[in-house]
């Protein structure tokens, strides 16, 4: 094989795609660890939902795709909401282990719901959107669109997070929890709206998704455990150290996935994954202490 | 066995489980009961270091070792399990090193401890998906049958055809587990962890060996959940990536765990026979009619258990009575 082969180059630019799309995924999941600590193992799973309600309102019900959006990125949105207010509040003071249990218990009932209604055919909405041609490299459409629309969300979020009162506040919890209720501040509600913005980046990922990926209720895991590691390496509430480690292991996941097979990327990025954390366990960007 | 505990309890308990193969119970029920020992058994296993604050979401990777080394090993050269279980459990210590010592070195706790252990369990499992050419990939494996014509049970393979030899085995290697759960209670190491899982630098202060202290716990219960693998595999004659490996079944471990209550010693066991009784009767209520409703149930009432019970069903029984 040839350094630069065509392929390569190719497997290099679908990584870069995919890495926006992990980005996205990953920004919510931190911003919900940085201010609330917990971490939201069946984060994946809310947006497996988010592209069941599209399937639902868009192929089932008839309605128009943007209104279909609006539905999973609200609907999951409410969801997260829902999660934090049912969920995670009453274990707000449990032990850490309870706290990551709880979501892996969320994991199991969300994937359940799915097959009750859904059962485990694999769906699609039916929109394929064409592949075109780059020299010779060809780019698929959807991804190209997922990538575009993944960084406009995650710097509208960044504008949200420095720019309003609201995100402001969210900042601020996330920096001194104790501080904070001190200062005016309702941790309860900002937990709340810190969930359904969390929620609401999960929706809009599964609108991104579904033009990409077939929905069947096991999704959440093929991008699940990827995400938390990746919120991880970058250093759990640290959001541009996620924004970074998205990107690398991306790469890791598609070239390695062209040069060996679609598994061995992944083996890949989880035996990269474990070495860093005995490189830098603070994450990437953090310096040791 | 006065030993284990002195509660009336577990002897009647024992009793009953070494005559349960005698009482007329027919095949089902036996298999059941075979099934929350031997789950009983992993679990017991992983709360050895889960109770002290190792929270690991890894221990699929054990699992599936022991399973697939021993299956792999017997399908491909015919050597037997015995012998297989020996190069399982050889895997599984220096995997358990590699990942332990430089967690523990570096003090990786709490949540970064749970998903790197997750990121483990998760490349055993795509490793085994990845060599499908070896292992039959996500289709799984069955290994291959080597009791003689004639016979009900071949040593040599680790193969038997009646499930009187499978529950003998496999109650003996659970009192094992609770032995050793009780030697790991009664012994220094039992005090050492118990101080550095409260605060890890107090306990380096005034002597423990903090590093030393927790890979040897680490290994103990890695070795211990690759044998339950070894005895999955063995007993059931079929493995697949899904069930001896991965995010799945490191969860459901730790699930089983926390609803039977992982402070006390037969709350592991408890949490098995708790998981698998609701299995069972959801299965039967429910039937196959609507697809994923009794997970449905299932994933409701861990919530609930965790949110509302958070010593588990055992723990907090125990704990009300005193």
């Amino acid at each position: 094989m040839e350094f630069f082969d065509i392929f390569l180059v190719e497997a290099m630019l679908n990584g870069l795609l995919l890495g926006g799309l992990l980005a996205l995924l990953s920004l919510g999941l931190n911003l919900i660890f940085g201010v609330i600590d917990v971490v939201w193992i069946s984060y994946a799973e809310l947006m497996m939902i988010g592209m069941y309600a599209i399937y639902w309102t868009h192929t089932m019900m008839g309605w128009p795709l943007y209104l279909a959006f609006i539905v999973g990125v609200g609907g999951v949105a409410l969801l997260g909401a829902a999660m934090h207010w049912f969920i995670i509040r009453p274990v707000l003071s449990a032990e850490p282990i309870n706290q990551l249990l709880v979501t892996g218990g969320v994991l199991f009932f969300l994937q359940a719901v799915a097959t009750v209604v859904f059962g485990i055919d694999f769906k699609n909405i039916g929109i394929r959107l064409p592949s075109f041609m780059l020299g010779d490299i060809s780019l698929s459409m959807a991804r190209l669109i997922a990538f575009a629309v993944a960084m406009v969300a995650i710097a509208a979020t960044y504008l949200f997070l420095n720019k309003t009162y609201a995100g402001t506040a969210i900042r601020a919890i996330s920096q001194d929890r104790a501080i904070m209720p001190l200062m005016g501040v309702n941790p309860g509600r900002i937990y709340l709206l810190t969930s359904a913005v969390g929620g609401a980046l999960a929706g809009l990922a599964a609108c991104l998704l579904v033009l990409q990926y077939d929905i069947h209720p096991a999704i959440g895991l093929s991008f699940g455990p990827i995400t938390f590691l990746v919120c991880v390496m970058g250093g759990l509430g640290n959001l541009i150290g996620g924004f970074v480690a998205a990107f690398i292991f991306a790469q890791l996941i598609s070239v390695g996935g062209f040069v060996f097979a679609i598994e061995w990327g992944y083996v890949l990025a989880f035996v990269f994954f474990i070495a860093m954390m005995f490189i830098r366990p603070e994450g990437i960007l953090t310096q040791r202490r | 066995m006065s030993h284990f505990t002195s509660t009336h309890f577990f002897r009647v308990l024992l009793v009953l489980l070494v005559a349960a193969p005698w009482l007329g119970l027919g095949p089902y029920p036996l298999h059941l009961i075979i099934m929350s020992l031997l789950l009983g058994f992993i679990y017991t296993s992983w709360a050895l270091m889960g109770r002290l604050g190792l929270v690991s979401l890894g221990h699929g990777a054990f699992l599936g070792i022991g399973a697939y080394a021993v299956v792999l090993l017997w399908n491909q050269y015919g050597l037997s399990p015995f012998l297989g279980t020996l190069v399982a459990v050889a895997v599984t210590v220096v995997l358990a090193l590699i990942i332990g010592y430089p967690c523990f070195r570096f003090k990786i706790v709490g949540h970064y401890f749970a998903l790197v252990t997750l990121a483990l369990a998760e490349v055993v499992r795509l490793v085994i998906v990845a060599e499908r050419d070896l292992t039959g990939g996500s289709l799984g494996l069955t290994p291959k049958p080597g009791i003689p014509e004639g016979e009900t049970f071949s040593i040599w393979a680790m193969q038997s055809s009646t499930r009187v030899v499978w529950f003998y085995l496999i109650l003996l290697c659970w009192l094992f587990a609770l032995w050793v759960w009780r030697r790991v209670d009664h012994s220094m190491q039992r005090d050492a962890l118990q101080a550095i899982s409260e605060e890890e630098d107090a306990a380096a202060s005034i002597g423990i060996n903090v590093t030393r202290t927790k890979l040897q716990i680490t290994v103990l219960s890695a070795v211990m959940t690759c044998l339950g693998g070894v005895l999955y595999a063995q007993y059931q004659l079929y493995i697949n990536p899904e069930t001896v490996s991965g995010i799945g079944i490191s969860l459901q471990m730790v699930f089983g765990v926390i609803a039977g209550g992982m402070f006390v010693m037969l709350g592991p066991t408890f949490g098995a026979v708790f998981l698998l009784a609701l299995q069972e009767i959801l299965r039967v209520l429910i039937g196959n009619q609507v697809h994923g409703l009794d997970l449905l149930i299932y994933g409701a009432l861990l919530v609930f258990f965790i949110i509302k019970m958070p010593k588990g069903i055992l723990g907090t029984w125990l704990e009300r009575r005193t």
